[in-house]
């Protein structure tokens, strides 16, 4: 809807032209649920460098664990790409990213599972994890690279009714408190078509992890694992030999749309703090708003948000259509994350001193701003995907 | 038992609500709508005596343009068996709200009508009241607890004074405050499963109620803004302050 006086991105009604009275009530939901059990405590448990435990439950009482998995599973089957953004733009105006990161792991370590595992794995691992008893991770990425799945070096080989596994993974999300793993490993030949997918659980001998510090995304849960000897049962593959590439790909599309809809929800927040900031400040005799260097900041900011916004909603509906807009995901997350560069970057300035300040949105988002940029796929690697896509 | 919620579509109360520019009312055209936060309350306390076998039937009357449905599927997301819509464009006042309630009380025959003491955009504080006189049903505002005993209800309420209980005799009319409980959060697989719960939609005029606003409102602006405050040397100069520039104390 147009915008008129400005109060906060947050308090616009969701268009009609894309949602629908359900996502409207899911977003009620949210906003209360974030608002009492999570907003509050956001800065306590960045400092703290974790979150507890109980958030997940909680989390899977109103059904946001759950959402889009089957009914056989205790999930609820809401294919529908708006809920992603609505849930994506609530859990970002509470402005904890790496909370959320930890929290929603699962959605990008089960989907693998849901698509090739067997009904044996799939009954045993999705009903704890979308329930919030377990803590399901994903493990691709590894020490000598990450976008280039298909040349990764973890291997693993059979001797009797166990795969041997030998190699280790970085940056994995949820990587010291999660239940269940799924990890590419190489079972094969070269190349995309030597790689398989292992469920791999906590306790299994010879699997360790290291936590990882980080820039930001402090209350996220990050590690480095090892496998040396690491015993996994035959019946732990996910699928079939050698054709896991494809269960990793499956993650990408709704991972980004995920990511690009977090990454403007947060750039609304800098945006809303700036504002509320620059109204309030007297500099010079004035206020910080009436500066014209300020204004015309706030109006750029206006300018990639409404944009970045528009193609999001715009990008959802080809994928509600079933469309695979693989080309418009991968700039638009390049879009995404520049706009929210920018917008962190300018709302810091606006805040000056204020804004370099622990325990504020707008410092914490400013260092969480580089994570939207590589993770999910790089800037870089969007560019050339895109560039690929259009077969120039 | 059947019990009657009434719930009020509102400007979300993180909105930061402005006038008009032409001063013709508050201005909700680009604004987030919820339910009434002590209409919530209502849904919850209903919904809880139906877990506990107290009701039977719990029904969410809402009366507002087509979109306040979206309210009524929230009072059944959190747990109401069915809906009622009273649509109108009209910008109800307590009195036609109360009037319409009146109509859905004798189709309805509600054991108990829950609402909210109030609601955060008008804050009247009326519509329950009304609804009492026009019934003839007892009536207790403010509740923060409710219990059952057969056919008469008991109700502690917030009074200036402290807690007051009353006994009611039942179809009673309750009015909920801040503190007689939590409420729920909707939870997506209810959200969902709402959507199979019966809306009936009425108009005024199958009711025959006439919503004609009794009051016209002359002109709505933002309160003054409020001037920084000093801080005062000592007691004599606060009392001094008090008694000649506040006049408050003589």
């Amino acid at each position: 809807m147009a915008l008129s006086e400005f109060d906060s991105w947050f308090n616009q009604p969701l268009s009609p032209l894309y949602y629908n009275e359900d996502h409207q009530a899911w977003r009620n939901t949210l906003r209360r649920f974030i608002d009492a059990e999570i907003a509050p405590f956001v800065d306590e448990w960045e400092e703290a460098g974790t979150f507890p435990k109980d958030v997940y439950k909680k989390a899977a009482s109103i059904g946001l664990l759950q959402m889009g998995y089957p009914e056989q599973y205790g999930g609820i089957p809401v294919g529908d790409p708006f809920f992603a953004v609505v849930t994506a733009m609530e859990q970002g105006r509470a402005g904890g990213g790496g909370l959320y990161a930890s929290l929603n792991s699962h959605s990008i370590g089960l989907p693998p599972i849901l698509a090739l595992a067997n009904d044996d794995i799939k009954e045993r691992v999705i009903p704890p994890v979308i329930a919030g008893e377990k803590i399901a991770a994903l493990a691709i990425t590894e020490p000598s690279g990450g976008s280039d799945v298909a040349n990764l070096c973890t291997i693993a080989r059979r001797e009797g009714d166990h795969y041997i596994v030998n190699g280790s993974k970085m940056f994995i999300t949820s990587g010291m408190r999660a239940d269940y793993y799924t990890v590419a490993v190489r079972t094969g030949g070269e190349g995309a078509k030597g790689i398989s997918l292992l469920l791999i659980e906590k306790d299994f001998p010879g699997f360790t992890q290291t936590p990882l510090k980080k820039m930001g995304w402090w209350a996220s849960d990050t590690a480095a694992l090892y496998f040396d000897d690491c015993k996994v049962p035959l019946s732990n593959l996910i699928g079939e030999e050698n054709k896991g590439f494809s269960g990793i790909m499956v993650n990408f599309n709704m991972e980004r749309l995920g990511i690009i809809a977090t990454a403007n929800a947060l750039a609304m927040v800098c945006m809303d703090d700036a504002v509320a900031w620059a109204r309030e400040r007297k500099t010079f005799g004035k206020r910080l708003m009436d500066h014209q260097v300020i204004r015309h900041k706030i109006a750029e900011m206006t300018k990639r948000i409404l944009a970045t916004q528009a193609l999001t909603e715009q990008t959802a509906w080809q994928m509600q259509q079933g469309q695979t807009p693989i080309v418009e995901l991968s700039l638009l997350k390049v879009q995404a994350t520049e706009t929210l560069e920018y917008c962190a970057r300018e709302a810091v300035q606006i805040l000056g001193g204020a804004g370099f300040i622990r325990g504020n949105k707008v410092e914490r988002i400013y260092r969480d701003v580089r994570v939207y940029a590589i993770g999910g796929g790089s800037e870089e690697i969007m560019r050339d995907l895109a560039a690929r896509q259009l077969k120039l | 038992m059947k019990i009657l919620v009434a719930v009020k579509r509102v400007a979300d109360y993180n909105v930061k609500v402005r006038a008009k520019s032409d001063q013709s009312g508050p201005d909700l055209t680009n604004v987030k709508m919820a339910i009434n936060p002590f209409c919530e309350i209502a849904v919850e306390e209903a919904v809880r005596l139906k877990e506990k076998g107290v009701a039977t039937e719990v029904i969410a009357v809402s009366i507002g343009p087509k979109v306040a449905q979206e309210q009524i599927r929230t009072a059944l997301a959190l747990g109401a068996d069915r809906g009622i819509l009273i649509e109108t464009d009209v910008a109800m006042e307590p009195l036609a709200i109360a009037k319409c309630l009146k109509q859905i009380c004798d189709k309805e025959s509600p054991d108990m009508v829950l609402l909210g003491k109030q609601a955060i955009d008008g804050d009247n504080n009326q519509t329950g009241q009304m609804l009492g006189a026009l019934t003839g049903y007892a009536q207790a505002t403010f509740a923060s607890e409710i219990t059952f005993d057969g056919a008469s209800a008991s109700v502690i309420r917030e009074v200036d004074g402290g807690l007051q209980t009353l006994e009611l005799k039942l179809p009673a009319i309750v009015t909920t405050d801040l503190r007689l409980n939590e409420p729920r959060y909707a939870s997506l697989p209810n959200i969902m499963k709402a959507k199979k719960k019966p809306i009936d939609v009425l108009t005024t005029e199958e009711l025959g109620v006439d919503v004609t606003p009794r009051t016209k409102l002359l002109k709505a602006e933002p309160p003054a803004e409020r001037k920084a405050g000093i801080k005062v040397e000592d007691v004599a100069q606060l009392v001094d302050k008090l008694k000649n520039e506040a006049k408050v104390i003589v």
